[in-house]
């Protein structure tokens, strides 16, 4: 990092993108899970943005429009159409309640910490100290792929995830290959696709979007 | 030129499906692409055997002996399947189910996810691969929900989020090797650093702790979709939903595929860290999962969710096989993915068939099968001989070989909690298909099988019978493969 005020857009970027996955944790309100999404979208994008200007580097510059295009406006609009088909939708019955989830997320960063302390050890760089953001973003969503049931919610729990592992690949590497960065994201937004086809015909079909009552599959 | 090719030609097949409206001949026109495939890949074993290596698409295509071997078994099964999808498709729209518009796009999606494969198998970039991985996710999932009922659109949700979890795991895991990688002092930055070649060349001076932490990761995340414990649950539903000839292929060879990511990576990862570390690892969720097909297989109902389960034990086996790691193992290993990949295969287009036939895949409610269809009944008995492990089929040559790979290493131990679930499993698949096919029914007079069911599923299991006489034809080619990832 060349200039303190990269650094400092750096920083506040990664913790917006952490502060998301702690935010989706606390509203219940689906349609706030999706302004969250274009919030860590947008932060995402920022941040390859900044790493695009200080490295002059032309390939991250289009992976930073790549991710916002993917990311903070055509993932979260597509979600947002699952939940205007369900008006006043809540995510009713979580396992967790909402405090105790919230303390979770608590230790959750604190162990992303502890396992990321070798990275940041070993290579001590500005940015490389910030991953454990993106390690905590990513146990955050899976703590809500395991604990909530409205199909919305876990689609937002693997995007959660999702992001999480493009912040710390931006984070120590600067992005991957741009090839491959380009298949992720092409990759994910299929996958969102898919989810939303599946989530609109479950919709049409059974009338509700409640994965607890799909239980016509067990052992 | 060979390797483009491999690549492009389901992918005109596809087009090719996409483009004409479905009929018996292009369903013809699908067998023989995949025909090619097997022939190409037969041509690239040849080519690259003795550690040559041959390339394509300006170095974004590699294929070494793994990559040829890897081709040879996904032609073999998407042949097998695809002559099977012409008879489920014309079943499918004399009941009038759907429509033929609705087998173009079933034809289409197959081709798209055979070339995912070949294009996983054949990536010279690890990152590359990841993409192909998760492609085969996206290509597959409307496949597993063909049947549009609520047990499909079920398990089709189940199967993406789970296994798209996964695969971003992996993903992490990758880009912390490509992490290790850039700060390896003298190593070339840019777009190759996740090259198979420069990485292997890197791999003996990546940071332990970085690869450590990626390997987990790693494991994790493609077990995910290899099917292994304990991110397995997505696999009997996905498997027992989908059409027969696409669980056929899942469960043949895409769960191998993914395991073929993991052998790669832990070549990097041996290299950087000594065998143990993913030796723990691989033995860790390969009992785990030999642990749960055994304690699941004997209450299932289902032909198909007992197969699937059945594919969750040979996962485990082949994990522990790669736990060990020799060359003998790995040819095993290897060796393995194609016995089990040609019988499982057979036995879910019979399964396929018997639901065509019977009505139901519900094990209670076909009983007999031998006496009222002889030839199905034969098929479907001879394979689950052939997957229990018994000669003379090649899965007791590669059990074996990998069992004596695992005594070598001193994971004994391993090796007799595996054959005491084997014996587990074995008991519980004998109970059900005793069931099936002697069952208690009065003998009714017997009815044929239509040849083009037959011939096929006959040639697929002669096929796997031979290689356990002898693996002539194969014996070079495993252990050059194996050689790939053994250093």
């Amino acid at each position: 990092m060349r200039s303190g005020t990269a650094l400092d857009l750096v920083q506040l970027a990664s913790g917006v993108v952490l502060a998301g996955a702690v935010l989706a944790l606390w509203r219940r309100d689906l349609r706030a899970l999706t302004s969250v999404l274009v919030l860590q979208g947008a932060a995402l994008a920022t941040l390859a943005a900044v790493l695009a200007v200080e490295g002059g580097s032309v390939a991250l510059g289009v992976v930073a429009g790549v991710v916002l295009l993917a990311k903070a406006i055509v993932i979260p609009s597509l979600l947002a159409r699952v939940v205007r088909r369900d008006p006043g939708s809540r995510e009713t019955a979580p396992l967790v309640n909402v405090p105790a989830s919230l303390v979770a997320a608590a230790g959750l960063v604190v162990l992303s910490y502890l396992v990321a302390g070798r990275l940041t050890g070993l290579f001590p760089d500005p940015l490389t100290r910030l991953a454990p953001l993106g390690l905590a973003t990513v146990l955050i969503g899976f703590f809500v792929l395991v604990t909530r049931r409205k199909a919305v919610s876990q689609i937002v729990g693997l995007l959660l995830v999702d992001n999480g592992v493009a912040l710390t690949a931006f984070l120590l590497t600067a992005g991957v290959p741009l090839l491959v960065e380009l298949g992720a994201s092409l990759d994910v937004l299929l996958v969102v696709v898919v989810l939303q086809v599946l989530a609109t015909t479950m919709r049409a079909r059974l009338g509700h979007v409640d994965l607890d009552q799909l239980r016509e599959l067990h052992d | 030129m060979l390797v483009t090719a491999v690549l492009a030609v389901p992918l005109a097949a596809g087009a090719l499906a996409g483009a004409l409206p479905w009929r018996r001949a292009v369903g013809w026109a699908m067998v023989l692409a995949n025909a090619a495939v097997l022939g190409l890949g037969i041509a690239l074993a040849v080519e690259v055997d003795h550690h040559r290596v041959a390339g394509g698409l300006d170095g974004a295509l590699r294929a070494d002996a793994l990559s040829a071997f890897m081709v040879v078994v996904i032609g073999a099964i998407s042949l097998l399947a695809s002559i099977q999808s012409i008879r489920y498709l014309e079943a499918e729209i004399a009941r009038g189910e759907h429509g033929a518009r609705h087998a173009s796009l079933y034809s289409v999606l197959v081709q798209v996810f055979v070339a995912c494969m070949l294009a996983a198998v054949l990536s010279a970039n690890l990152g590359a691969l990841w993409v192909a991985v998760e492609a085969t996710t996206i290509a597959t999932t409307f496949l597993v929900g063909h049947r549009r009922n609520d047990k499909a659109l079920e398990a089709s949700w189940k199967y993406v989020l789970i296994c798209s979890v996964g695969i971003a795991l992996a993903f992490f895991g990758t880009v912390l090797v490509y992490f290790a990688a850039l700060h390896v002092p003298g190593h070339p930055t840019g777009a190759s650093v996740l090259d198979w070649t420069s990485l292997m060349h890197a791999s003996r001076r990546l940071d332990p702790g970085v690869v450590r932490l990626a390997m987990a990761l790693l494991v994790l995340g493609y077990g995910t979709k290899v099917g292994l414990a304990p991110m397995h649950s997505w696999l009997p539903d996905a498997h027992s939903q989908a059409p027969a000839p696409v669980s056929a292929l899942m469960s043949g060879v895409l769960l191998t595929v993914a395991f073929y990511a993991l052998l790669r990576f832990k070549a990097v990862a041996d290299a950087a860290l000594g065998p143990g570390f993913t030796r723990g690892l691989l033995v860790i969720v390969g009992l785990a999962s030999l642990l749960v097909a055994a304690s699941l297989l004997l209450t299932q109902r289902d032909v198909k969710r007992m197969l699937a389960y059945h594919s969750i034990e040979h996962m485990g086996l082949i994990a522990l096989g790669a736990a060990a790691g020799t060359t003998l193992a790995i040819a095993a290993v290897l060796l393995h993915i194609l016995g089990h990949g040609l019988a499982k295969a057979v036995l879910f287009l019979a399964s396929g068939e018997i639901l065509l036939l019977e009505g139901t895949s519900e094990i209670e409610k076909i009983p007999a099968l031998l006496a009222r269809r002889p030839l199905l009944g034969g098929i479907f008995g001879f394979g689950l001989i052939a997957l229990l492990g018994l000669p003379p089929f090649s899965l007791f040559v590669s059990e074996l070989n990998m069992i004596r790979g695992e005594v070598d290493v001193g994971l004994g131990w391993a090796a007799g909690l595996s054959l005491v679930a084997m014996a587990v499993i074995f008991a519980a698949v004998m109970a059900h298909g005793r069931h099936l096919l002697l069952g208690g029914r009065g003998a009714t007079s017997p009815s044929a099988t239509s040849r083009l069911v037959g011939i096929p599923l006959v040639g697929g299991l002669v096929a796997c019978a031979a290689f356990g006489l002898s693996a002539w034809p194969l014996q070079s080619l495993l252990d050059a493969a194996a050689r790939v990832v053994v250093r």
